[in-house]
């Protein structure tokens, strides 16, 4: 049994935990502790992780647990992780953790909030330590349902609306995913013997191309539904501003890495070659999901809106920089992951937070707030400013990595892509001061606000956490990069393959 | 022999109890017969030898054995959420009637799944044929009911008469009705092709494929819903088990043929379903364009002609079983309290009824295929078998089918669980029966998917055209 199954078991013993509280008070504490438990984990796992690698330990995939499950189709529950993986679990368990303290105010059937909420992110969890696709894709689809009661009972704004658009997209991307993991399977052992959804199994193959070219469009497209790929992102919006506090900080956080890193993972890891073929398709799109995320951002009036696109600018970020398929950029992919991941987090939170107290999330309404709240205008100053890639914060280590290494490419094609992609860095300043200068300086606009309380010890607690995180991750970035190359090597490996010519 | 004759004892025993209850007193036979069911139940899981009987005419193998046993459980299921329904007044003086009409089809379906020629086929599929128009009209006072079974059994005697007729053809032009010596003989002839459709329009009219599906919906809200969920789940099970076996031992020379037109229905069935069941406010003819749609899908496994192909068609039936009965259970318990049984009725169920409606949703997140309940496993299973065969383009039909289903199966939920409403049902205790019928529901929905040892049992027992 490895460390990898406490994992699921958490979670599953929170939920129990919670169905048998007693009051509503308890439901929350049973919640904290079991995601403090997670957190730990996590916390241990990278430790551990870490030791084991200093220690020699050269294998692919680390802690590995290998049940047979369903023995004639070869279905096994196997689990394994590696730097990459291991990344996304801590940035998981953090959020989560911050994203419990930010719903500390729910007040409507809290026991059914926590528990989908929870069930929503053993799924997440269950997809990054599978590695067999069987598995993988149970996971990602238990991390979607959820959503919809989430977003649906506990939301604000047009949210019956909101949560069909984004669960039936959801789960079309999803229906294209089982599409390409089945056309894998039977593609899985060329030369007669046992198919297997084994990844790493797969990941030795070679699939024939014409096999490849049919699969990886269903693939990329059906993760890219998830990670905001340009024009499947049109779920984002509504979703993200319609869903409560922490539904948003955990589907902007962790949710759209869960498409990013299938893409990665799954569509560019196992279909090399129909990648490097196809791959430039999809750079226009995310390119374009880059500027237009941005400049969408630009034209809002909700703060809740303005971070949902600027999400999904961020998030076509990291397919952009998959798409370059060279060392430097999907470091920095992983990196933006992870970084954005906690930064669009604890923009949510402070936004929620915000909302709570001023009740309204249009930005004209509102100014001078940081003299009636500073602790979360401070907050929310540090919040934008990483989000724009100020050093010293994690948005500028990634954005740094992905754009010299986008660079890397050559050829004019590549280069325009990332020179367009690296103006949104323009807009996203535009639109983060603006957001910056209107809320938080200048003259208090509605006299209410100057009775409104400053963050209260919970609100403190997961702010906190998360600028911990990304300030973390700015300082010293070394040992989460230097962990994700050694993650690399395979995938790099297999991209040189099947392409010499690019870097 | 053993399940039939299980069932023909236990129906005399019910038949004699009855006699000796007074008047007052009939209800006391639910009890006695529901447990007798479980002893059928049970004792069916026990091994048994297989056999031949009646000259080739009548076949038990593992396989059919299992199937019966699958049946049984539905059945059981069935008689326990009856309980709550049968009681009521207007039903109390024909209750064990229910009881004997429903072993009598499931007698007849089992004789059906066990034939071992064309003339006990078609024996036990008239005996599962008419008890059943019977049991769609139980409540003859009310109009709908008595059209229910008016509408069954014309519909099942025309479609019985055109099976016999392609029966008949396939006697005369291979002179033999046992299926062991008509399958070498089929050749594709012309009138063979012709006799193979008539069989297969008097089998998809059982198994409610499109476009011989007309009768499903309005038999389904006119009948009583544990009639109609009997309809939908054992009565569909029985025909698609044998079905699949006709069609694998006897008609497998022209599988590339039958292969081409289950592929033209697999696809007007979901379609056809999934677009009539999204405008549906009724919810008996929402679940019955649901079924349809569920039937469509386990063509997928059918046309994977392979032994995973039948093996995926067998355990999506059992997956289908506790899930829609699961949801009819709800239905049928809300119906027989309040009288109420349309989608905006059941606005704010979530606020009064919470164990009712989670019950509910997760039935209705396994037919739509949500891990990690056993629909999910059902429904990628029958994928695999579909791809396995190279009909991709079939599968991205059926997976677009599947999130339109999503949708319309998510408006149920919406109302329950997100709509708020002013005069939602109220709260109500269910009794002791109905719970344990839905356990039983639930725990079949969320325990077969993580057991794996079910779908191995079944794929051994299978076979296929490879």
């Amino acid at each position: 049994m490895s460390i990898l199954t406490l994992f699921i078991i958490i979670p599953v013993l929170t939920i129990i935990g919670i169905l048998f509280s007693k009051s509503h008070m308890q439901v929350k504490w049973v919640a904290v502790v079991g995601m403090g438990l997670q957190l730990l984990s996590a916390i241990t796992l990278i430790l551990l992780y870490l030791a084991e690698r200093r220690a020699g330990n050269m294998a692919e995939v680390l802690f590995v647990q290998d049940n047979v499950w369903y023995e004639t189709l070869n279905i096994h529950f196997f689990l394994g992780v590696d730097g990459v993986s291991v990344a996304m679990i801590g940035l998981t368990a953090l959020v989560v953790f911050a994203g419990i303290f930010a719903s500390w105010d729910i007040v409507d059937l809290p026991r059914e909030f926590f528990t989908s909420l929870i069930l929503l992110a053993s799924g997440v969890f269950g997809f990054f330590i599978s590695l067999d696709l069987f598995t993988m894709f149970l996971f990602y689809e238990l991390a979607v349902i959820p959503m919809y009661l989430l977003i649906g009972i506990w939301g604000s704004g047009p949210r019956h609306y909101s949560a069909m658009k984004l669960t039936l997209m959801l789960m079309g991307g999803s229906a294209f995913i089982l599409l390409g993991i089945i056309g894998i399977y039977f593609n899985s052992a060329p030369g007669g013997g046992q198919l297997t959804f084994d990844l790493i199994k797969i990941s030795k193959l070679s699939i024939p191309l014409n096999v490849q070219l049919f699969l990886f469009p269903f693939l990329f497209i059906g993760f890219g539904v998830l990670g905001a790929l340009f024009p499947f992102h049109t779920w984002s919006p509504d979703g993200h501003a319609s869903a409560p506090t922490a539904v948003s900080m955990l589907h902007a956080g962790v949710l759209m890495k869960l498409g990013g890193y299938g893409c990665y993972r799954v569509a560019v890891f196992l279909l090399p070659q129909a990648a490097h073929q196809l791959g430039w398709i999809f750079l226009i799109l995310a390119t374009i999901g880059v500027i237009y995320g941005a400049l969408g951002a630009v034209w809002q009036k909700d703060l809740k809106y303005i971070n949902a696109y600027s999400s999904v600018s961020h998030c076509a970020l990291v397919l952009f920089a998959i798409l370059m398929f060279n060392q430097t950029a999907m470091n920095g992919a992983i990196m933006q992951m992870i970084s954005h991941g906690i930064m669009t987090a604890l923009f949510f939170a402070l936004i929620g937070m915000i909302y709570g107290r001023t009740h309204t999330r249009f930005i004209n309404e509102m100014g001078g707030l940081m003299k009636v709240m500073p602790f979360l205008g401070v907050a929310y100053v540090i919040a934008g400013l990483a989000s724009l890639g100020l050093p010293g914060f994690s948005g500028f280590v990634a954005e740094m990595t992905i754009f010299v290494g986008s660079f890397q490419n050559v050829d004019t094609f590549h280069r325009v892509a990332t020179i367009i992609a690296a103006s949104s860095i323009v807009v996203t300043a535009v639109y983060v001061l603006r957001v910056v200068g209107t809320l938080l300086l200048g003259k208090i606009k509605n006299e209410d606000y100057e009775t409104i309380t400053d963050a209260k010890w919970y609100d403190k607690i997961s702010v906190v956490a998360l600028i911990f995180g990304i300030t973390l991750i700015g300082m010293a970035p070394l040992w989460l990069s230097d962990m994700i190359t050694g993650g690399l090597g395979p995938i790099m490996h297999k991209l040189l393959a099947a392409s010499p010519g690019l870097n | 022999m053993r399940h039939e004759l299980l069932l023909i004892v236990i129906t005399v025993i019910l038949l004699i109890v009855e006699i000796f209850l007074p008047n007052t007193q009939k209800h006391k036979i639910i009890l006695p017969a529901i447990l007798l069911m479980a002893g059928v139940t049970i004792l069916g899981f026990f091994p048994g030898t297989p056999g031949v009987l009646f000259g080739g005419m009548y076949q038990s193998t593992q396989l059919s054995m299992m199937l019966k046993n699958i049946l049984n459980i539905g059945v059981l299921i069935i008689f326990i959420q009856s309980a709550d329904w049968l009681k009521q007044e207007q039903n109390k003086e024909k209750i064990s009637e229910f009881f004997l009409l429903m072993l009598s089809t499931l007698i007849g379906m089992n004789y059906m799944i066990s034939s071992g020629d064309f003339l006990m086929f078609y024996i036990g599929l008239e005996l599962a044929t008419i008890p059943a128009a019977a049991l769609a009209a139980y409540e003859r006072m009310k109009e709908k009911s008595a059209e229910a079974g008016v509408k069954l059994i014309f519909t099942s005697a025309l479609s019985s008469g055109i099976l016999l007729y392609g029966l008949s053809m396939i006697y005369g032009t291979t002179g033999t009705m046992y299926f062991a010596d008509v399958a070498p003989l089929i050749t594709g002839a012309p009138l063979q092709v012709l006799a193979f459709i008539f069989f297969f329009a008097g089998m998809a009219f059982k198994i409610s494929l499109v476009p011989f599906h007309l009768w499903t919906a309005d038999v389904y809200e006119g009948a009583p819903v544990n009639v109609a969920s009997f309809l939908s789940v054992i009565s569909k099970g029985a025909a698609v088990f044998i079905f699949t076996i006709i069609l694998y031992t006897v008609f497998f020379k022209i599988a590339v043929m039958w292969s081409e037109l289950l592929y033209g229905i697999t696809i007007l069935t979901i379609t056809v379903g999934n677009l009539f069941a999204m405008r549906q406010q009724n919810l008996k003819r929402f679940l019955a364009f649901s079924s349809i749609a569920q039937a469509g899908f386990i063509l997928l496994g059918i046309i994977g002609q392979s032994q995973v192909g039948m093996t995926t068609v067998i355990y999506f039936a059992l997956v289908y079983i506790f899930s829609n009965l699961g949801a009819f259970g709800v239905v049928g318990i809300i119906s027989n309290r309040t009288g109420k049984e349309n989608i905006n009725d059941y606005d704010g169920l979530y606020r009064t009824n919470p164990n009712l409606s989670l019950v509910m949703m997760l039935a209705l997140f396994s037919l739509a295929g949500i891990p990690p309940l056993a629909g999910f496993f059902g429904k990628f299973f029958l994928f695999t078998a579909a791809a396995k065969q190279g009909y991709y383009i079939l599968v991205l039909i059926a997976l677009i089918n599947t999130i339109i289903s999503l949708y319309y199966y998510l408006l149920v939920i919406k109302a329950m669980l997100l709509n708020s409403s002013d005069r939602p049902i109220e709260k109500f205790k269910s009794d002791t029966y109905t719970r344990i019928g839905l356990l039983m529901c639930v725990a079949g929905m969320v325990i077969i998917g993580f057991a794996s040892s079910i779908y191995e049992m079944v794929f051994n027992l299978s076979f296929g055209l490879y």
